[in-house]
């Protein structure tokens, strides 16, 4: 057998099943690929596309009742021999001394993936113990080393601390610690920035490729976001359910995409780096236009003294779709929620015209006065699944905001078919339950809840962060032809910057409770003002693998602001 | 060791003392509000304590002296209204440890209950150790080795122990050893033994009588925990940590003791809060089927004469003794539990 | 956005119900999908429906009075009973004849085959009582067709005034089965009233309820229900003492009932749909009746099934103590007294199994049930 002497594995026809009681799910389904040493190979693809389930299968930890079926993973040993992984006793000390030694793996959510009750000093030991039977004070000494090279600060008192008092990337910091802990020759991380905010997502991406260039590893990156991929990829496999689509250079994939659905892919995401084409040629919206929504100097701060919302003012002009976008713990959604009464901000005022120009405070406004206001403001939800009563059919979800507004028998029929069209739902669906739907299809039931008693403004709150990207256009592209149809406005609340860019005519920023920035989205994009900003556009990974940009970003710190590169 | 590192555990022992001192903050109250529980079953019968003890003295032939009587109301405060009633009866337990007197036995009741409840303790102790040390390894296994024939079998029968009542299981016992091995059961010492001071020989004969009863009130809870730990060690296995620790390369043993058990354990330690009222209980009811010289008897039999004091005094220390065991797990799940005591 | 690790990607709940089937399919069509998969509950169910109605027509069933003597039959042997004699079919008896042991002065029994005694369905009664309380009748199940001096029929033996026992397990399962429901019943008002204040209103309701929870929780129960229940004064009328101890028992159910619906009620109001019917317009009434309680319905109906298990038990154990219940009542626990003699039973030991296998055979069904309902009670859990 002839291998590249940098080839570290190579995998050859991969089919690993899952017998399910209906038949075998071919989880991964003839996947063949090579890790050269130094180099990053991508697997990319949406949810279920069996990248995950790959890369288990590399070190036989896929989860029962999984089983590889066929195919063989051949890993270059450090004494230049081959072993195929993919024979070995998956229970056996073989593949044992293969694991957390040769090749390290890192996961996607760093909390659920640590033990809460040991310290992170023995969890990232264990595997030093495992493979060398290191003795406890050499071994400390490593451990505080490893934390000292993934950049965590005061390792002497980190290193005797628990999870969960460290925030989500320095938790992922520990993960790779670990995994590091041997020296591997190569590095599986399995989405590890997923669930990490796109300034967290950065230097955590950072701290792999430093990693990768000084320990000369291979690495197999799993993601489902293209922008991570162009930013850090050599060499990219595209996966479809189970299946591999396209395998190559990074360069092609991204210029000259071979196959239809890797084409597709690519299209999505860069179809949502710029603004939508509808809203390229529409009138702008006049800027002295008396605001339909304004809210002035608005303050949350919960009882357990957290100041979620802080002095914010925002307008919003009839017609108009107003991005809100920050990072987790940024208070954007608790904001959202102030808007419609859901949480009762202490101060400041949320002003309202109605549709006879009169202006009411939704802060102050009484039972009544809300119960109105509340059909002309409405909400559309992040989760679609938990935002639909399960135990509700989907004429009766949508036909409730109706009801409760006084329709009835045929009138309200009608109505619940003429929205289910609307948002492109077979009126036929009705009877159906949430369950039987699936993800976009459920937001689009949020979307005609939303719609049914012709509301003026729409808060959606992440509507479109649960989907994948390629129904995330769909569902944009939704919102914005009702947004034409029937005149409304939006709150549009996101983390991501490119949904922002596609459908909102202007964008606040927010940061820790307080608005940074507000302006055109273009002008915000293009020509940031505040450092925050700047930071926060800076550490988004760009879908061009020609324009790498996140290692030279801009790094924002509240006290004092310093560019990356000095 | 590096200072740093010390200022570390230093804090953490600060969480775990500030801990210790919320829980004992928060069983003043539930000690408060056993202590008035037990007050009102003394209370409940009709009559007070002394038209009771006088008909009892009256029925036996015997005539009350006049002084005895209005000494005793004053002792009880029974002229008194109910709250000043209760604030004498504590206040004589708390300071002089007076817990009144049983009138059908015509003794303090101090004399009478500590013997009895230090045998309850023990018995409650023993079968403790017997639930758990047998409850965790058959959890452990039936959940390892889900769907299996041995997780069928202790499935079934944990749930059969759990339908049959601690007194049948008693007396099913009984009924056994005497119908099929001729021995007849009871106790927790022989004749030749019962009044003689400790021995090794003593000790040997309590073993060999001991043995039933904490089978026998254990089964019950035994089945429970059994349930619980395939539970909790279910849920563990299936979280992605174990993942981790599996792709370190350790071993599946030591992987499976050090992650999975080690965290199912936790939630167990927090079930000692039921799981001790339970064998408590059942170590009453067994004891009065075994007529074991435990509380057991000693409480129904005062119940079925109305003897209130020592009744009430039996149940308040029963309980107390319960609400120090539920607080001493919890300051045991807080030691093996770093989020416990970080909150 | 996560990738599905674990499990192939799952659209909906996996029943073998075909898709359009399956989408139109409501909270209790699921529910009940969901619980038929479970076949030791399933038989469960079957099991506690027949023990229930065994209990309900109790007169009809059992042969005899339960509380007739006879002093001929002390502490006679089941009789087994045999559906042919001579070839034909001809369900019967074999007559007991007694013999004194001379040495244990101790009456023995022995089943004699040559004198057969004829059972019969549908007999008549010795004497008219009404079914249900309600339907005058004369007829009972089965009993001797022709009873003649020294015939008996004691399928499951005599106790110690030759009173039938099966006859009297099965008049016991009307009074230990009822006690489980209507404990159950109180449970289920106190549960959900005090559980939906504490869920509903939170804050310093909700710390003091669940404080008071937490001590009734941490008391022995075995103590307090004896010192409860041994104040019932002995004089009371029967029916009194019976809705007493259903009380005291269901003084701890109602604790993890009311658990459960706080705990629903919690986390349920921050459901985004329950959060989206508010923003409807619904008020808060509407909300508690049309989301939050189809929404815990089937977990009620679960916890409330596991309660009544525990309440037989504890009238069993009480009454057994001879605190509880009192003859002329009869109760599992009440037919336990006379076993408590471990030398009457080691002599009949029918005193002890036949009540004992009633209790225990219905405490199992009934916990075999509650299994099967709360792994049922969510029938979402394994959608997406």
């Amino acid at each position: 057998m002839s291998m590249n002497k940098d080839t570290i594995l190579k995998v050859e026809d991969l089919k690993t099943y899952f017998p399910t009681r209906t038949g075998i799910f071919k989880a991964v389904d003839g996947v063949s690929f090579e890790l050269k040493r130094g180099k990053t190979l991508c697997v990319v693809g949406e949810s279920g596309s069996g990248k995950s389930v790959t890369a288990r299968s590399i070190l036989q930890i896929v989860d029962k009742p999984g089983r590889i079926e066929s195919g063989s993973v051949l890993l270059t040993r450090a004494d230049g021999s081959l072993t195929d992984l993919a024979k070995l006793d998956p229970r056996g000390k073989d593949i044992r001394s293969v694991r957390g030694k040769e090749i390290a793996m890192i996961f996607q959510e760093p909390m659920s993936s640590l033990s809460p009750v040991h310290r992170i000093g023995t969890q990232i030991g264990e595997a030093l113990r495992i493979h060398f039977g290191t003795p406890k004070k050499e071994q400390r000494e490593r451990v505080l080393e490893l934390l000292r090279q993934v950049e965590i600060p005061r390792p002497e008192t980190a290193i005797d601390r628990y999870t969960f008092e460290f925030s989500g990337g320095m938790r992922q910091r520990v993960m790779i610690a670990m995994a590091l802990a041997c020296n591997p020759q190569v590095l599986i991380a399995d989405e590890p920035t997923t669930a990490l905010d796109v300034t967290t997502q950065a230097e955590i991406l950072d701290l792999i490729k430093k990693l990768q260039q000084s320990h000369g590893m291979a690495v197999l990156f799993i993601t489902h976001d293209m922008g991570v991929v162009a930013e850090i990829a050599d060499e990219v496999l595209v996966m479809y359910r189970g299946k591999v689509m396209e395998r190559g250079p990074v360069e092609q994939i991204f210029h000259a995409p071979q196959d239809d659905y890797t084409r597709r892919l690519i299209g999505s995401v860069v179809k949502l780096e710029k603004k939508a084409e509808v809203r390229l040629t529409r009138t702008a919206i006049p800027a002295e236009a008396a605001p339909l929504l304004d809210v002035k100097n608005l303050s949350l701060t919960f009882p357990s003294g957290l100041k979620a919302v802080d002095d914010v003012s925002l307008t919003v002009r009839p017609g108009e779709t107003l991005g809100i976008v920050g990072e987790s713990g940024s208070g954007k959604t608790t904001m959202g929620r102030c808007l419609l009464r859901i949480y009762d901000p202490q101060a400041g005022a949320i002003d309202f015209r109605r549709p006879d120009g009169k202006t009411v405070d939704i802060r102050t406004a009484d039972r009544a006065e809300l119960k109105n206001i509340r059909r002309e403001v409405r909400m559309i939800f992040q989760d679609p699944v938990g935002s639909l009563s399960p135990r509700k059919n989907v004429g009766q979800i949508i036909a409730e905001p109706l009801k409760l507004a006084g329709m009835r028998g045929r009138e309200l029929d009608d109505r619940v078919a003429e929205l289910m069209a609307q948002v492109d739902l077979e009126p036929a669906w009705r009877e159906r339950y949430p369950h039987a739907f699936s993800g976009g299809q459920r937001q689009r039931i949020g979307i005609a809840r939303a719609i049914a008693v012709k509301p003026r403004l729409i808060v959606a709150d992440e509507a479109t962060s649960a989907l994948d990207v390629s129904l995330r256009s769909q569902m944009l592209d939704l919102m914005m032809k009702l947004q034409d149809e029937l005149g409304l406005s939006y709150v549009f609340i996101s983390h991501d910057m490119s949904v922002i860019r596609y459908m909102c005519d202007r964008v606040a920023v927010m940061y820790r409770g307080r608005i940074v920035e507000t302006g055109d989205t273009d002008q915000v994009v293009n020509h940031p003002q505040h450092d925050y900003t700047r930071a926060l556009l800076s550490a988004i990974p760009h879908p061009d693998p020609r324009d790498r940009r996140i290692h030279k970003r801009f790094r924002y710190d509240p006290a004092r602001t310093v560019s990356a590169n000095g | 060791m590096p200072p740093a590192q010390t200022s570390a555990e230093k804090q953490n022992g600060k969480k775990m003392l500030r801990y210790i001192i919320k829980r004992l903050v928060f069983a003043i109250p539930t000690l408060f509000a056993v202590s008035i529980i037990a007050f009102i079953i003394i209370q409940l019968p009709p009559g007070d304590y002394l038209t009771t003890l006088m008909a009892d003295w009256a029925s036996q032939g015997g005539a009350v002296e006049a002084g005895t009587v209005a000494a005793m109301r004053e002792r009880y405060g029974l002229d008194q209204p109910i709250y000043f009633q209760y604030y004498k009866w504590i206040w004589g337990i708390l300071t002089a440890g007076d817990f009144g007197i049983s009138f059908e036995l015509g003794k303090p009741v101090t004399e009478l209950i500590w013997n009895r409840l230090g045998f309850s303790m023990l018995l409650s102790l023993l079968t403790l150790c017997f639930v758990w040390a047998i409850a965790i390894p058959i959890g452990i296994l039936s959940a390892v080795r889900q769907y299996s024939i041995s997780d069928y079998t202790a499935t079934f029968l944990a749930f059969f122990f759990l339908a049959v009542p601690d007194f049948l299981m008693a007396l099913s016992a009984m009924y056994v050893m005497s119908a099929w091995f001729g021995q007849s059961v009871g106790g927790l010492f022989s004749p030749e033994y019962v009044d003689a001071g400790w021995s090794f020989g003593k000790l040997l004969d309590f073993a060999e009588h001991v043995w039933l009863p904490v089978v026998v009130i254990g089964l019950g809870s035994l089945a429970a925990l059994v349930r619980i730990m395939r539970a909790n060690l279910l849920d563990e296995l299936s979280k992605p940590y174990v993942t981790t620790a599996r792709a370190k390369g350790m071993s599946e043993l030591e992987l499976l003791i050090r992650y999975p058990v080690r965290l199912a354990l936790n939630p167990l330690i927090s079930t000692l809060g039921w799981i001790l009222p339970a064998v408590i209980s059942g170590e009453i009811i067994v004891s009065v089927v075994m007529s074991l010289p435990t509380t057991g008897p000693l409480l129904l039999r005062a119940l079925l004469a109305q003897d209130m004091y020592l009744a009430g005094s039996l149940i308040l220390l029963i309980s107390v003794l319960t609400i120090i065991g539920t607080l001493i797990s919890d300051i045991l799940l807080a030691l093996t539990d770093p989020r416990i005591r970080f909150q | 956005m996560t990738d599905i690790t674990s499990l192939p990607p799952d659209t909906g709940p996996s029943f073998n119900l075909s898709g359009k089937d399956m989408a139109v399919a409501g909270q209790w069509r699921l529910f009940w999908l969901k619980f038929k998969k479970h076949r030791i509950a399933l038989a469960s169910l079957v099991i506690i429906v027949f023990m229930y109605l065994v209990a309900a027509f109790a007169d009809f069933i059992a042969p005899f009075d339960p509380n007739a003597t006879n002093a001929r039959f002390t502490y006679a042997p089941p009789q087994a009973l045999s559906l042919f004699h001579d070839g034909s079919f001809q369900p019967n008896v074999k007559q007991l004849k007694m013999t004194l042991n001379t040495e244990s002065m101790r009456r023995e029994f022995q089943p004699d085959p040559a004198k057969p005694v004829k059972v019969g369905f549908f007999v008549k009664a010795q004497q008219p009582y009404y079914l249900l309380g309600l339907v005058p009748m004369q007829t009972k199940l089965f009993g001797l067709t022709n009873p003649q001096v020294g015939d008996s029929l004691y399928i499951f033996g005599a106790d110690r005034l030759g009173r039938d026992i099966f006859s009297r397990v099965v008049h016991g399962a009307k009074i230990s089965l009822s006690i489980g429901l209507v404990g159950v019943f109180m449970s289920l008002i106190l549960g959900v009233t005090i559980g939906g204040i504490s869920g509903f209103f939170g804050g310093g309701a909700d710390l003091a309820i669940q404080r008071f929870i937490e001590l009734l929780r941490s008391i022995p129960t075995i103590p307090l229900w004896m010192g409860l229940a041994a104040a019932i004064p002995v004089g009371w009328p029967p029916l009194r003492t019976y809705f007493v101890i259903t009380l005291i028992v269901s003084l701890i159910g109602w604790t993890s009932l009311a658990r459960e619906v706080r705990g629903k009620f919690l986390s349920l109001r921050s459901e985004d749909f329950v959060i989206a019917a508010r923003l409807d317009g619904m008020s808060e009434i509407g909300i508690i009746f049309s989301h939050l309680v189809p929404s815990f319905m089937s977990h009620i109906i679960a916890t409330l099934t596991l309660a009544i298990p525990s309440m037989i038990l504890a009238e069993t154990a009480l009454s057994f103590l001879g605190i509880g219940l009192q003859p002329p009542i009869i109760s599992w626990g009440v037919l336990l007294q006379e076993a408590q003699n471990i030398r009457a039973v080691a002599q009949a030991p029918w005193l002890l199994f036949t009540p004992a296998a009633a209790i225990v055979i219905s405490v199992l069904s009934l916990n075999f049930l509650g299994d099967g309902l709360r792994d049922a009670a969510d029938p979402y859990e394994s959608v997406s």
